[in-house]
This record gives structure tokens, C-alpha cells and sequence, in this order.
């Protein structure tokens, strides 16, 4: 037997269809979240990710013994929190002794994970160990540019799909339109061997330059750290086929207070909220009244001021 | 230091405008001189300049809108693709009424939301609260010839409206459950399970509550030849609540004591099958006209000597009246 299960409140039901599947989406959500064990600088590490996409990220404080990526059975419980949570990009840190300072970047799709990347964190450097200037602070939520750096990127599988993950979990919201006055920040991520990643946030300065381009320039805001490539688990071939879909209708809004007529062609309505002349108040323009009104005050406080003083001497 | 910066802008560097990305692929950082931490980020930094540079070059001269906030540029789509995090969504099948519409070439006709109504006189809702034409609003019924006066018309009109919502309700779900086989259901409804069906009654299920479950895993232990003595226990599973068997054996010997205890058992049986199956053991409607058969019997005999006529008359009611055998009896009295 089967029971309709339906949101019972209007909001429950909207939080619900932002869930849906979409033609076009905007954008994946991160859970941020802790293994068994994790080391001081992990700590650091989670805690300045969360604060780099705070706009669209969820972050758990416990410690999860049940959340081992890499391991099979180990994703059950993943797989729930990113359903609960609706993120579709994780990033779990663990420390122990065979790999210490380990953070595992992953994406799920359809609430299952699709791929894993392994890398250890190594040279941290927080954010609160650089010194600028405050005013050039990159806003929350603003899009970033992403720059990589070597040829590692394309020669080495591991780094080519870290890069991809990276991608994916720094580009920050989905937009066709851009405000220039907001871009304010810059991640580099450098290939300096075939498994160590330099990767640092700055923030840009943009300098006059006589042209309509500014001339850029980085200002290291940090964090800063090294990535070194432990494992990583591709996805499925065929799974990637899946999730590569895209649609080429876009999502049509729906056409309101328009008709059409097969004489007068379109027609469109307008509704003008009822002006409701009967109830507006009129300007107070009576400046005579005011006038006495003012005067009537000096006079009464004249008065008044004499009056106790009167008392006094009366007294 | 400039020649190195000219040199690397001939190089063409992979702009992704739709993400702001920019990638170097055929930059390479020296491995054999190891250079300090310092030099390598303040390399990292200065090849990273050049990069953004290309982003912004490529950025500030897209056509922009001037806006309040400052200017707005409409950005290509990204090149470099990644994937979904949800499937595309799938198109809904059509409902039972759908097909069924299409096929007859039945139209959706927009009615008008206010009706007229024509007990009160005045304009209503067609639905909702204080609707038009509301059946149930009705505080007199008028009667038909054709009624049956034994019926209340105002339960029966009440019957079938809940049979109306019974029936709307059973298309509803069906509908749902095929659309759930493609994939497709409305992202605020869920199908859940109830309780497993118990295959030949009518009764709804009943939900299954944390206690009983557990008492269905007990019995079902009880089913090994040990009782579940010797079962691997899940984590968390409790012990079967019973142990052992509910048998009691009663001496078969009578005696004056507790020998009689087993004949009293079987009949409260038997008693309670006989009770609960008197009516189908006596029936009653035959014992009753086998009665009148003897009592009209004995009456003949009494008065068929005395007058002839007035048995043809009561043999003709008696055709009239089949069965009716207390108004007989008063008339021939």
C-alpha cells in the first residue's frame, strides 16, 4: 500500500521545488564536514574553506566515524547528509597517522557520490597571517577568477581532475551577468610538481591604466596552502555521460497578463492598484493656523516663564 | 624580467570566460634549482598577475550596460563543461483523463471562477467555502414518488460524496504511482509505503508500531528447532520475549479433581462454537413454519367437519399472503 506523502505548508513546499531537479541549475551547494579525527591545522583548514563560500555552504561541527569516502559502505552516511543538506560537493577532512592532514573533495550526483579527490595539506598558511591592506577584503559571495597554473593540469590525470573539482568548488555562483565594479578576487592554484599544488587566494587591485582594461595586480589574502595528490577516484564512464547532459530549451517563464487575439494580435493587460482618492491625506497647507498656533506656544511660554518667577517673588 | 613578461604574452593562454578561468598549460615551474618557499610563491603570484591580466583583458572589453552599481557585462556561456548535480528533470506522463481526453478530443474550457447561485439569488464561489450550488447546504430535500421512505436522502447525498473523494483519491495515487515509475513525480509529493497489505481482507492497515515489529522478530525466532536459542543477534536486537512454548497438558484420567478440568475445556469450546453458530445450527424460519403446519393441521381437523366454505376462504388469503403468517393467524381468528 502506498501513501501520498505532500509538503503540508506553502514554505515546505517551495523549500521542496528548490530541490527539484532543474533544466539549468545555479549552482552546487558544499558541506563541509570532519572525519574520526582531525588535526588542529584540518580545523583551520575546513573552518577558512567555509569562510571562502560561506554564501553556499553548509558546515557540520561533529566529528562523523561512520563517513569514509574512499571506503565501500563508508558513503551511506554521506550520501544522507548530502541529501539532507541538498549539496552536491563535499569536502571532508581526516588526520591519522598513515594520512595525516587529509582532505577529500568529492561531488555527489543525484545524491550519489560521483567522484573523489585525496590530497594532503601541507605548508598552511591562514588567513589571518597575511598582512594588506583591509579595504582591498574580497566581499562575500563575489566571483572569483580562477587561474592555473601549469602544464601538470593537462599531463597528469590526478592533477587534471583535481583541477576540474577545484573549478567546480571555487567558481562560486552561476551568472550570465556580471557586475565589473564587483570583481574582487582571485584563486591560483600552481602545479609545481606532478602531485604537489600550490594553491592561494588574492585579492585584485585594479590600477588605472589609461585604457578601459585596469591593470591587475594580486594582493595574497590567504589562506595559502600545498595540496599533495594521495588518491582519488574518477567517476564512471558511464555515469559521467549521465550527469554531462545538458538541455538545449531554456526554462520558459510563464507568460502573464498577456493574451493574444486572432483580430488584435497581442494584448496585454495592466492592473493598476486602486488609487483610493477617497482616503488620501490632503497636503496641510494651512500656514495661518500654524502661524497662530506657533504664536499662541511663544505666547503661553512667555507666560509660563513669568509665571514662577512671579511665585517666587511672591514668595 | 621584461623580455621573460613579453615572451610569455605570446603564448596563448585557455580563457573560459563563462567561469572566469584562465589556464597555462606550457608554464613549467624549475624543479633542479630547488627555490625557496618565498620565491615560489612570489612566482606563483607574478605568473598568476599575467594570467588575470589576459581574464581581464578579455572582460573589460566585452560590451557592458551602464547600472547603478556600475557596469553590468553579459557573459559567454562557460566552455570548459561540468557535470549536473541533479539528473535532467523527466517529462510527466499523462494522467488516466489525459489519455482519455485526447483521444475523445475533449478541450480544457475555462470556467468562470464566480457562479450564480440559485438558492440564495446571489453570485458565489463555484468552490471552496460557501460555494454555489452547495449539495450539502441544502436544508430540505423534497420527496419523489419514486423515494424510498426508508432512506435518509441526506446521508445517502453525504454517502456519495465520500465515495466521489474514495474514488478521485484511488485515480489520484494511481496516476502518482506511474509517474513514479518514470521518474516524474511533483518534487513536493512523496510516495510512501504503509504496512504491508495482508493478502485477502478488506481492512486498511493498520501502521505497525516500534513494539510489535519487535514482537514479530521474537515469534519468528521461535520458528529455528532451538527456540532462536542459538540465532545471531542483530546490534540492538532484543531477546525474543518469550522463551519457550505455551503448552499445558491436562491429566487424561478423570478424576474427582483436577481430572474434570479437561472435559470443562473442551466444552467452553464447543459451547462458544455453537453459540457463535446457533443461527446457522436452528433455523429458525423452518422450525417456525413447521409449527404453523402442525397447529393449521390440528386446526382442520378440529373445524373440517363444520364448515367447507370458510376453509376455501382462508386457503385463498393464505396464497395472498405468503409467509405472513401473524396476520393469518389474526384473521382467522
Amino acid at each position: 500500500m502506498l501513501e501520498i506523502k505532500t509538503a503540508k505548508t506553502r514554505k515546505g513546499k517551495r523549500e521542496l521545488e528548490k530541490r527539484a531537479p532543474k533544466l539549468v541549475e545555479s549552482g552546487k551547494k558544499t558541506l563541509i564536514l570532519h572525519g574520526t579525527k582531525t588535526s588542529g591545522v584540518l580545523n583551520a583548514v575546513l573552518a577558512q574553506i567555509y569562510h571562502l563560500k560561506k554564501n553556499d555552504a553548509v558546515k557540520y561541527s561533529r566529528k562523523n566515524e561512520n563517513v569514509k569516502p574512499f571506503e565501500a559502505g563508508g558513503e551511506t552516511s554521506l550520501e544522507f547528509f548530502s541529501l539532507k543538506t541538498d549539496c552536491s560537493i563535499f569536502v571532508y577532512g581526516s588526520h591519522s597517522k598513515k594520512r595525516p592532514d587529509n582532505l577529500v573533495i568529492g561531488r555527489t550526483y543525484d545524491h550519489h557520490i560521483y567522484d573523489l579527490v585525496e590530497v594532503g595539506i601541507e605548508n598552511f598558511k591562514p588567513m589571518e597571517s597575511f598582512n594588506y591592506d583591509k579595504k582591498l577584503a574580497p566581499k562575500e559571495g563575489s566571483k572569483p577568477f580562477i587561474v592555473f597554473i601549469g602544464e601538470g593540469f593537462e599531463a597528469v590525470d590526478e592533477l587534471k581532475h583535481l583541477k576540474e573539482v577545484l573549478l567546480d568548488l571555487l567558481r562560486g555562483e552561476v551568472v550570465e551577468n556580471l557586475n565589473l565594479a564587483g570583481v574582487d578576487r582571485a584563486y591560483v592554484c600552481a602545479a609545481l610538481s606532478p602531485n604537489r599544488v600550490l594553491f592561494t587566494h588574492c585579492a585584485l587591485r585594479l590600477k588605472k591604466s589609461g585604457t578601459v582594461v585596469p591593470r591587475m595586480e594580486l594582493v595574497e589574502v590567504g589562506p595559502s596552502m600545498d595540496f599533495v595528490i594521495r588518491r582519488h577516484r574518477p567517476p564512471n564512464e558511464s555515469l559521467r555521460k549521465e550527469a554531462m547532459k545538458t538541455s538545449r530549451e531554456k526554462p520558459k517563464k510563464k507568460e502573464k497578463n498577456v493574451k493574444r487575439d486572432e483580430l488584435k494580435g497581442k494584448i496585454g493587460s495592466i492592473y493598476i492598484p486602486d488609487q483610493k482618492v477617497g482616503e488620501t491625506a490632503l497636503p496641510y497647507k494651512a500656514k495661518g493656523v500654524k502661524r497662530e498656533r506657533r504664536e499662541a506656544k511663544r505666547k503661553n511660554d512667555k507666560d509660563g516663564e513669568n509665571a514662577p518667577k512671579r511665585q517666587k517673588e511672591d514668595s | 624580467m621584461e623580455m621573460e613578461i613579453e615572451d610569455e604574452k605570446q603564448h596563448k593562454f585557455d580563457v573560459d570566460l563563462g567561469h572566469l578561468m584562465v589556464f597555462d598549460s606550457n608554464h613549467t615551474f624549475p624543479s633542479q634549482p630547488p627555490l625557496s618557499r618565498e620565491d615560489l610563491v612570489k612566482q606563483c603570484l607574478l605568473k598568476g598577475t599575467h594570467l588575470v591580466q589576459a581574464i581581464a583583458d578579455a572582460l573589460f572589453t566585452l560590451p557592458s550596460t551602464e547600472d547603478v552599481d556600475g557596469p553590468l557585462v553579459n557573459l559567454p556561456p562557460p566552455l570548459t563543461k561540468l557535470p549536473r548535480e541533479k539528473h535532467l528533470p523527466k517529462p510527466k506522463p499523462p494522467t488516466k483523463w489525459e489519455v482519455f481526453a485526447k483521444k475523445k478530443g475533449i478541450q480544457n474550457r475555462k470556467k468562470d471562477k464566480i457562479v450564480y447561485d440559485e438558492q440564495t439569488g446571489t453570485w458565489k464561489r463555484r468552490y471552496g467555502y460557501d460555494r454555489a450550488n452547495d449539495e450539502d447546504a441544502v436544508p430540505i430535500i423534497e420527496a419523489k414518488e419514486t423515494d424510498d421512505p426508508e432512506e435518509d436522502p441526506f446521508a445517502k447525498r453525504k454517502e456519495n460524496k465520500k465515495k466521489r473523494i474514495e474514488k478521485q483519491d484511488k485515480n489520484r495515487l494511481q496516476n502518482l504511482k506511474e509517474a513514479a515509475k518514470f521518474g516524474a513525480l511533483p518534487s513536493h509529493v512523496q510516495l510512501a509505503a504503509t504496512a504491508l497489505p495482508i493478502t485477502g481482507t478488506q481492512a486498511a492497515p493498520k501502521k505497525v508500531t516500534k513494539d510489535e515489529l519487535g514482537n514479530v522478530a521474537g515469534i519468528a525466532a521461535t520458528a529455528t528447532a532451538s527456540g532462536g536459542k542459538f540465532d545471531k543477534k542483530l546490534p540492538g536486537e532484543k531477546p525474543a520475549k518469550h522463551k519457550g512454548k505455551y503448552r499445558k497438558f491436562l491429566p487424561v484420567v478423570e478424576g474427582t479433581g483436577i481430572g474434570s478440568q479437561e472435559r470443562e475445556q473442551t466444552e467452553k469450546i464447543l459451547n462458544k462454537i455453537i453459540s457463535k453458530n446457533s443461527h446457522n445450527i436452528l433455523n429458525v424460519e423452518k422450525a417456525v413454519t413447521m409449527h404453523n403446519v402442525k397447529k393449521e393441521k390440528k386446526r382442520r381437523t378440529e373445524k373440517g367437519k363444520a364448515s367447507p366454505a370458510d376453509k376455501k376462504l382462508k386457503t385463498e388469503k393464505k396464497s395472498f399472503k405468503k409467509g405472513n403468517f401473524k396476520k393469518g393467524k389474526a384473521k382467522g381468528k
